[in-house]
Parts: structure tokens; C-alpha cells; sequence
């Protein structure tokens, strides 16, 4: 965890919820169980190939680079240790889930111990914004990154999954845990959201 | 001009392939006679464009990337590359000790390193991120950089040498953001690594980079350089001869 002080401690494993189910199954009888080589394959070859995905989810979801990257980190570390109970399903949308819960949890966390220790979590040094942001803050995809992280949060998470991720409304229901009428609804609102802020945007940068 | 009410879901169900063929049939007969719904849809088209253009969604920090690698490695994880220390220990021969402590210490380093530059080089002509800045033109890249990094790589266009510079980028190397120069030669691509060289960490030797590719090294007053291409290796070490004569000046 590269040093960084986070209200939490150095992994979230301990507190967080128990994992989603896996591929819709219960929940895993066999998630203790000790990852055979069988199973660290099938985690490299399922799993590990959506760590941009996951790393794109989590930085909409947070709108933080340091953050994001714990977020995806001790989502990994939940997603490696419970894999064993991994029956099938997609494993992208697994992951996902299990991401998303990782920020539901640091959202909580924080809201319980943020007075304790704000000051050092203000400082934390936002180590993910050096090489692979300072480059790409530029021009139209800064404005489109922008406007969607303007995005009040069920719209925002709804939008990504869908235009980014390119997510069935069934998987982001199952992933936001929302009704697909409230999916529907919410990825509606988004895009007017974005279509207005966007429209607004191109307008005034026109010369 | 706007979308009939109880139409609007429906357009985004169209736009993404979650409606079955009735109505994907009555919807797309419903855009054919009513314009505030063509346009609405429209609108939809195009935003979902720009959100899905390549540099919308965040690719994982090398840091993380290395980590998680790291983590659901097969275990044993790496075999270490340091093949054996047992004989010094039994050795009474001092001087040899340090002699040779000094070329194993630094050769898992550059192992490693030179790995990494080959890996970043690779993933910069994947993955649609070679340049941050994309110009031929010297004085836009070099002040560029100013800012962005806490030293200053020298930049020159080697056109007349048939290296073309295409524009720079900030990678992530060695445990920090280094500049990376891109230069073409022919269809290929040479990326440039430059940072700040450490005290005296020079490799007594190289090893062999993965197969296909060519790594050079050089250093220049405070900076160090790595070339890393898939072009023949007299070509890239024409490359630094011509980069370094272009930049002594």
C-alpha cells in the first residue's frame, strides 16, 4: 500500500462485506478454502484482465486517484482470497461488485472515522495523478471525464457501466443492486444530465 | 423540439440493444416519422461517441498493475535472480566478496528495470497512448515536460536522420515518472526513456532484452537514457550516436 495513510487500515478485507455471491450461486461455502494452482490460473485468466476496467470503475466511483487504486487493490486481495467460491458466472461483473463494495465500505468508514483523522487524510498525496493523469487532462477528454464525474453518484455509476463498460441493464441491476426499471430510469437521467452539460460545453468552446 | 414522452426509454432501449426485435422494429418505424424523436436519438448517438472514444475510461496506474501482478503470480512467486549467494558466505575472500557484490546487487535492478522498459514500450504502441503531446516540433514538446517532471530532458528532431520525433508522453519507470521521447524509424516506433541517473548505478553489463527487442543505455550529464525499439540494434545504436551528437551541441 505504498505508504499512504487512509482512514482505514491497510486493507479493508477485515471489515468489508462478506464477498456477492458468486455467478449468482449462494453464498461460497468454499470461500476459506486455500486457492489450489488450478484456481490462481483461472483467477489470471479470468479476473486479472479486467484490472483497467476495474480500475476505471473504481476511479469514477471515487473520483480519486490514490483512492481508486487501494480500492482496486483490496478489491483484488477480496476477489483472490473468496475465488475458490467463484462457480461461474461473468467474472467481470463479480469483480465489479466487489469493487463497488469496497467503496460502499470506505464510504462508511469514513463517514465513521473521517472526524478523527481528517487532516491526514486531506494530505494524503495523491500518488496515482502523476504519470498516467497529468498527460490525459487535456481538451475534449477532459471535458467529457469532467462532466461525467459531475454526475450525482447512482446516475454516474449507472452511466459508466453502461457507456464505458458496456454492461447489460440485467448486470448493472445485479452489480448496483437496483431494479432494471431504476437502471432504465437512472441511465436516462444521466445521459440528459450529460447531454446538457456537454451541449453547454462544446458551445462555449466553439470559436 | 423533443422526444415523445413515452418514447424515451424505449430510444435509450434501441441505442442499447436491450429491446427485442417488435419493438426494435416499432421504434426505429417511429424515428422515420417523428422528428424530435430522430433528434433526441441522434443526440444519443453522438454523446455515447464521446464517451466511448478512446482516453474516456482510466487504465490502471503501472504501480497498481505491477502489484496485483505481483499478487496472483504463481506461487513460488518470481524465481529470485540473484542465482546464489551460498559459496560467499563459506568464502573467507573478502576483496572477492566485495568485488562481486557489487555486479550482483545491481544486476537484478537492471534486470528488472530493463523488463519494465520493454513491457512500457510495448504497451505505448498497444494500447493508443504513445504520445501525450503529438508534434514534430522540438519547442512544443520540450516545454511540455516543463512542469510535469522535475528535470529537463533535451529534445531534438532527428527527421534528417531518418528519426523522426513524433511527440512526448510521462511513463512510469524505476519507481518514478520518467519523460518518454517518441521517435519513428520507418514504421517503427523508438521510445526514449529519460530521468535523472542515480550515483554511479551503471550496469557493469547488459543482459538480453525479451526477444524482438533492442535496449540501449547512455548517460548524459545528470540524465540517463534508455532506447527501446524492435528496430535492428545498429539502427537504434545509430539512433543514440545521432542523439547524442544533436544534443552535446
Amino acid at each position: 500500500m505504498s505508504g499512504r495513510i487512509l482512514p482505514f487500515g491497510p486493507s479493508l478485507a477485515t471489515q468489508a462485506e462478506p464477498l456477492p455471491p458468486p455467478g449468482g450461486g449462494g453464498r461460497g461455502d468454499a470461500t476459506d478454502r486455500a486457492l489450489t494452482a488450478a484456481d490462481q490460473e483461472r483467477f489470471r485468466r479470468l479476473v486479472l484482465p479486467h484490472m483497467d476496467a476495474a480500475y476505471s470503475f473504481a476511479r469514477y466511483l471515487s473520483r480519486d486517484a490514490s483512492l481508486a487504486e487501494d480500492l482496486v487493490q483490496d478489491a483484488f486481495l477480496r476477489a483472490f482470497k473468496g475465488f475458490a467460491g467463484f462457480r461461474g458466472g461473468d467474472p467481470k461483473a463479480w469483480l465489479f461488485a466487489i469493487v463497488r463494495s469496497s467503496h460502499l465500505t470506505w464510504a462508511r468508514s469514513r463517514g465513521a472515522t473521517l472526524q478523527a483523522v481528517p487532516d491526514e487524510f486531506e494530505d494524503t498525496p495523491a500518488e496515482g495523478d502523476t504519470p498516467e493523469e497529468a498527460l490525459l487532462r487535456q481538451g475534449e477528454v477532459e471535458t467529457v471525464r469532467g462532466a461525467i464525474e459531475a454526475l450525482p453518484e447512482p446516475f454516474r455509476e449507472t452511466l459508466v457501466l453502461r457507456e464505458l463498460e458496456e454492461m447489460s441493464y440485467r448486470e448493472i441491476a445485479e452489480i448496483t443492486q437496483a431494479p432494471i426499471g431504476t437502471v432504465m430510469s437512472r441511465l436516462a437521467r444521466a445521459r440528459a444530465m450529460l447531454l446538457a452539460a456537454l451541449g453547454a460545453e462544446a458551445q462555449e468552446t466553439k470559436p | 423540439m423533443s422526444a415523445c414522452p413515452d418514447k424515451e426509454l424505449l430510444l435509450h432501449g434501441l441505442l442499447d440493444g436491450e429491446l427485442d426485435a417488435a419493438n426494435v422494429q416499432a421504434v426505429e418505424g417511429h424515428l422515420k416519422t417523428c422528428p424530435g424523436c430522430a433528434e433526441a436519438y441522434r443526440d444519443l448517438q453522438a454523446l455515447h461517441a464521446r464517451i466511448a472514444a478512446p482516453g474516456i475510461a482510466y487504465a490502471a496506474p503501472e504501480s497498481l498493475r505491477a502489484r496485483l501482478e505481483a499478487m496472483a503470480a504463481p506461487t513460488p512467486a518470481r524465481p529470485a535472480r540473484i542465482r546464489t549467494a551460498a559459496p560467499w558466505a563459506l568464502s573467507g575472500v573478502f576483496a572477492a566478496l566485495a568485488a562481486s557484490l557489487a555486479v550482483m546487487v545491481v544486476q537484478p535492478t537492471t534486470l528488472a528495470l530493463q523488463d519494465q522498459l520493454v513491457a512500457s514500450h510495448v504497451r505505448s504502441t498497444l494500447a493508443q497512448h504513445l504520445v501525450d503531446v503529438e508534434t514534430s516540433d522540438r519547442h512544443t514538446v520540450k516545454p511540455w515536460f516543463n512542469g510535469k517532471i522535475d528535470f529537463a530532458p533535451p529534445v531534438v528532431d532527428l527527421a534528417d536522420q531518418g528519426f523522426p520525433l513524433v511527440g512526448g508522453r510521462l511513463d512510469y519507470l524505476d519507481n518514478r515518472v520518467v519523460a518518454a521521447e517518441v521517435f519513428r524509424r520507418n514504421k517503427h516506433v523508438i521510445n526514449l526513456f529519460v530521468w535523472p541517473a542515480k550515483t554511479s548505478l551503471l550496469p557493469a553489463r547488459e543482459a538480453a532484452p525479451p526477444a524482438g527487442y533492442s535496449v540501449v543505455h547512455w548517460r548524459q550529464g545528470s540524465l540517463q537514457f534508455w532506447a527501446v525499439s524492435d528496430v535492428d540494434p545498429r539502427d537504434l545504436e545509430a539512433f543514440h550516436q545521432a542523439f547524442a551528437k544533436a544534443t552535446h551541441s
